[in-house]
């Protein structure tokens, strides 16, 4: 059974029904002893990066992820839950992460550049990944793929050899990261059509 | 490179599409669910729906619309049209909408944008502005309309526009009044301007009558993403079609159909 973390941060409704398109058995989930118990968990968010951590602090979640993690079992993280794997982020402040991931996380900046008003914030819309190593999610997905992101702020990891995707938005950003048994993706694979189920499906058949 | 956006939008009333002509006359256009999974198979970038029910119990269908909506159909969803308050905001985001668009809402309380970006973020607050072309005292001003276009706030729109940036708001969508529902195209110069003028992303709506009116908006316009209805829904171009002419013409548009990739970059 595949647990989505349901913390407070936005929507987990098309993460949910995404799973279920593609045939997987899953389940939202809000208790620490919830993530012990599933053989894989989601962890997905919109929204600020403070709320964020902070929420899942006071619902006692860290931990229990931190060691769901440690065991070696499979964890997808979307959009604020790459982000927050990072050790530390700097959206509107400095706020410490999971610290799963050694690195940042860093806003967009183009001031100064003479393209800068062709490099919109948020990155918002599709964008193509370059696949730098094939994370188990990206079976039978073409180099080039177009994927949804909406977001200001992207990691920077320290150790380059975590890195799963790029994509351009005036500079390559990290799009996606892999280590052992910890994938997660900055763009939205459950609002990516049918490429982005399929990595869904992907991830359910691990 | 981040692609340019084609946004079919779906203009709801009791649960049904429907699209005027220059706001006020409306027709038939079909069920919901059916347009929204026929632009899916098209390749839609996004899908607005625009809630144009003027009651309170009808709006309650147009939630549920959305909600079955978001379960089958996976790209990204925008509502906007039935907002009043935040409360509108976090029902329709509940209810499956990735991105709430507030217009006339965000006129009436000129604190809501800044309430909802704080508490839901702001990639998913869209400040929508109807903006007409208008003369006072016989120098012509781009103001900004309310109530679906009934009316006029004396406020202008590249004003509204930096207020909404500083609000926080995450998306402008710009529906010139002037142009909206006559496909003779969209208005280049104001869409230009408001582009410039904010780093958010910026939707072009009103006035779409071909691939060729979305060409020049992507363009000349400086748009990000081109919205339109009437040219999709009764079926005189596909999304396929409009994305190849875009293509062909050197835009980035992201073509994908029927699950085989083919990406123009």
């Amino acid at each position: 059974m595949i647990g989505i973390i349901d913390y407070g941060m936005g929507n987990l409704h098309s993460v949910h029904k995404g799973f279920e398109k593609v045939g997987a058995q899953v389940e939202i989930i809000t208790r620490p002893d919830q993530i012990a118990d599933s053989e894989k968990i989601v962890l997905p968010g919109v929204g600020a990066f403070r709320d964020a951590i902070d929420t899942l602090h006071q619902k006692d979640l860290v931990e229990p992820i931190l060691q769901f993690i440690r065991e070696g079992k499979w964890f997808l993280g979307i959009c604020l839950g790459l982000q927050l794997l990072f050790d530390k982020s700097y959206e509107d402040g400095e706020y410490e992460g999971l610290g799963v991931i050694p690195g940042e996380v860093v806003r967009f900046d183009f001031t100064g550049r003479p393209d800068e008003g062709e490099l919109k914030i948020p990155h918002m819309g599709w964008n193509a990944l370059a696949i730098k190593h094939r994370a188990p999610i990206y079976q039978n997905i073409e180099d080039g793929t177009y994927v949804y992101f909406v977001h200001s702020y992207y990691v920077a990891p320290v150790d380059e050899s975590v890195i799963a995707t790029t994509t351009e938005h005036g500079v390559p950003f990290v799009s996606s990261i892999w280590r052992d048994n910890v994938m997660a993706t900055q763009f939205h694979p459950e609002k990516s059509q049918q490429l982005g189920l399929q990595m869904l499906k992907n991830f359910a058949a691990l | 490179m981040l692609a340019k956006r084609i946004i079919p939008c779906l203009d709801v009333d009791k649960g049904r599409v429907v699209k005027g002509v220059k706001f006020f006359d409306h027709q038939d256009a079909g069920s919901v669910m059916d347009c929204a999974q026929r632009y899916e198979e098209q390749g839609a970038d996004e899908l607005v729906f625009y809630d144009i029910t003027a009651s309170h119990e009808e709006r309650e269908l147009t939630l549920e619309v959305l909600h079955e909506a978001s379960e089958r159909v996976f790209m990204p969803l925008t509502v906007g049209g039935g907002v009043r308050d935040i409360e509108d905001v976090r029902l329709m985001l509940n209810s499956g909408a990735d991105k709430v668009s507030i217009n006339s809402a965000a006129v009436l309380d000129q604190n809501l944008i800044k309430r909802s970006a704080l508490r839901f973020g702001s990639q998913c607050i869209v400040l929508a502005i109807d903006a007409n072309r208008v003369k006072w005292d016989g120098q012509e001003v781009w103001e900004v309309y309310i109530n679906g276009g009934r009316k006029p706030t004396g406020i202008k729109v590249m004003d509204w526009v930096r207020k909404g940036l500083a609000d926080g708001a995450g998306e402008i969508v710009l529906n010139v009044m002037n142009a909206d529902g006559t496909r003779d195209g969209y208005d280049l110069e104001m869409t230009a301007a408001v582009s410039e003028a904010v780093p958010i992303p910026v939707v072009a709506s009103g006035g779409a009558g071909s691939p060729e009116d979305m060409y020049e908006v992507l363009t000349r316009g400086r748009a990000d993403a081109a919205l339109a209805a009437s040219i999709f829904h009764f079926g005189q171009y596909s999304i396929g079609q409009t994305k190849q002419y875009l293509y062909e013409r050197g835009i980035v548009v992201r073509m994908d159909r029927g699950g085989s990739t083919c990406n123009a970059a």
